[in-house]
């Protein structure tokens, strides 16, 4: 390939959008204001990301509200901390790879441990940056899972995003959300009926040929695998997991039941280490369930550099990469032995 | 200085030496009943902690969560026992609780921790987190405009954790007037004396030029932290303040201000009844 037919990288941070696919801008910070306008308790707190998490939407709407604390993420969740304890409601953001990684003993103690109504929303979760590994976190929910009274939310699109505001304001805890930031897609619209709850798994499409639990932006690929896959005959049903914890282990587990041959992929825009895909085959194996099983997610390896589309055909995330694994597995009679 | 104003001083100084006395006491019996523990620091901080307790603080003994209060975070969880001390003295927690200390299902836990103890505001142990949950506290205070402060213990071994000097940065640029630093200086830490681990001095010179208004004292001399506390309280500077306090170890008894002294200063079995008896005569007590 020549340097000019090359993806740049550049280009390709900004949105995980689709050509011609409806998108929203700023979801999480429109939807914020919406919310502080009803809830005069929502503080915007932020470490130097405030336009790169949405939170810069807040900030013109309510710059008395709004705590620029600098990019010093552990000052950053003490003083969420703070802000708590005095009776505040304050959603806190910076990117997932610092929330994860340079402030996990804040979170622990200074949140978590008392359980303080601290919202921290988290920019470029899993790889939804080509940067390379000090801004792709493939692996904060693995880190996070363990953290007890935390609430891990993955949001699908834009619709998820909104409705997942609300929620987080009349949901008593600290909440842990990995953000789609900028034109983020909507692709729930389609779904009627559908609502985004803390808490609950919900089945989005029916199919007898496979299942796909799925979290985050890979709800958006699952859809459009078992779309493209419905077109060749191939019936898959998608589940969307928003909540990573606690897991809807009854919606779950009634869903694999229901079809005890039809074989579940989990997808994750996370690491196959620690996420979702760990989480759902500890609880099949807990209870007894025994399915074929395969996660699709990201590899157990500090990843490239490079354009967002290179990376997810790469590592195994996008549509297509999809569409392919369930090719592989569901049209076969071999056995689908667990990748784990 | 008038003669009613002196009498009026000696008679607080006078005050404050007999809460500093009860809070060493009350210390040294928790310490019997484990057999050990951070006796050595709180004998050093009780002066410091008599002045916050019964002179600076605004508190309602019977009610630790009442709304006006100051809030005092301590987020050296290991001086729990010191704190504990002055919080049987306030009134806070019952005398009776000294004989659970440290066991099981004590309300009274070797480390500090905001869900077991009446007036702990905090969950403190990971060090350098109490000054940076303080700033939070301070702007939300600001935000309900309330009049309450914001007190925060530290000690110069937590001046290691560059989260606290986050927090620094962070009082002075949000000017922090509601915001009281006190950092205990004794200059010593798990593994050695702090100058030896990693030398913060000069520590005035270091919160002064962040934007602090410092004030720098005999952390055991009582008419000095008096001057200190109301200075830091009376003053309009639109700043945070820190009252760096130079404390002594086992303070207030003779063989612990004298032995070797490491974090976890030791205490023989047949020492803590003489402990008390040399503290009871330090303060003319029969």
């Amino acid at each position: 390939m020549s340097a000019k037919q090359k993806l740049k990288t550049s280009a390709m941070i900004a949105s995980i959008a689709g050509e011609g696919q409806p998108t929203t801008s700023a979801p999480f910070g429109h939807a914020l204001v919406e919310a502080a306008e009803k809830n005069p308790k929502i503080v915007g707190m932020t470490a130097d990301l405030g336009k790169y998490t949405d939170l810069h939407i807040f900030a013109q709407a309510y710059p008395d509200r709004y705590y620029q604390m600098g990019m010093a993420e552990q000052l950053l969740m003490m003083a969420g901390a703070g802000m708590a304890r005095e009776g505040f409601i304050p959603f806190v953001t910076t990117y997932s790879v610092f929330a994860s990684r340079r402030a996990y003993d804040f979170i622990c103690l200074a949140i978590a441990e008392e359980k303080l109504n601290v919202k921290i929303i988290s920019a470029l979760p899993g790889l939804t940056t080509g940067y390379g590994p000090s801004h792709q976190a493939t692996e904060d929910v693995a880190i996070f899972r363990g953290m007890p009274n935390l609430t891990i939310i993955d949001p699908c699109d834009a619709v998820d995003i909104e409705q997942s505001v609300q929620a987080m304001v009349d949901f008593d805890g600290p909440v842990y959300l990995r953000l789609l930031r900028g034109k983020v897609p909507r692709v729930m619209d389609r779904f009627e009926g559908y609502r985004f709850e803390i808490g609950k798994a919900k089945r989005l499409m029916d199919g007898s040929d496979a299942l796909i639990i799925s979290s985050g932006l890979m709800t958006m690929r699952a859809i459009e695998a078992a779309d493209e896959l419905k077109e060749k005959g191939v019936d898959v049903a998608v589940m969307h997991c928003a909540t990573i914890k606690p897991l809807d282990t009854d919606a779950i587990l009634a869903e694999v039941r229901s079809h005890p041959d039809r074989p579940v992929f989990v997808a994750e825009n996370h690491s196959i280490v620690g996420g979702l895909g760990e989480s759902i085959a500890s609880l099949l194996m807990k209870e007894g369930v025994s399915v074929k099983f395969r996660q699709i997610g990201l590899p157990d390896e500090f990843l490239d550099a490079g354009a967002l589309p290179t990376l997810h055909d790469r590592y195994g995330i996008s549509t297509k990469e999809v569409v392919k694994t369930l090719e592989q597995h569901v049209s076969t009679s071999e056995e689908i032995k667990p990748t784990i | 200085m008038s003669d009613a104003a002196t009498t009026s001083k000696a008679s607080a100084v006078e005050m404050l030496r007999q809460r500093a006395y009860k809070i060493r006491r009350h210390a040294l019996r928790m310490g019997e009943v484990q057999g050990q523990g951070y006796v050595g620091q709180a004998l050093g901080v009780a002066d410091v902690l008599a002045v916050a307790y019964f002179r600076a603080l605004k508190l309602d003994p019977k009610n630790p969560e009442w709304e006006e209060r100051d809030r005092f975070l301590l987020s050296i969880g290991h001086y729990a026992i010191a704190l504990y001390a002055a919080l049987i003295e306030a009134g806070v927690i019952s005398e009776d609780e000294i004989e659970d200390y440290g066991s099981d299902d004590s309300i009274l836990p070797m480390s500090g921790m905001a869900d077991y103890t009446p007036g702990m505001e905090i969950t403190g142990g990971s060090l350098g987190h109490g000054l940076g949950i303080g700033v939070g506290m301070a702007l939300g205070l600001k935000r309900k405009k309330s009049a309450s402060r914001i007190f925060n213990l530290l000690s110069d071994g937590e001046l290691n954790e560059g989260s606290t000097w986050e927090a620094v940065a962070s009082a002075a640029h949000w000017k922090l007037d509601n915001l009281i630093a006190i950092v205990d200086v004794n200059d010593q830490q798990a593994d050695d004396k702090s100058s030896t681990v990693l030398n913060y001095e000069p520590i005035a010179d270091k919160w002064a030029a962040f934007g602090w208004e410092t004030y720098r004292v005999d952390g055991n001399d009582l008419e000095a932290l008096i001057v200190a506390f109301d200075s830091a309280m009376e003053s309009s500077a639109d700043k945070p303040r820190v009252i760096i306090c130079d404390t002594l170890m086992g303070r207030g008894v003779p063989f612990l201000e004298t032995r070797d002294k490491t974090h976890f200063i030791r205490v023989d079995e047949d020492e803590w009844s003489v402990a008390l008896k040399q503290l009871d005569e330090a303060y003319d007590v029969q």
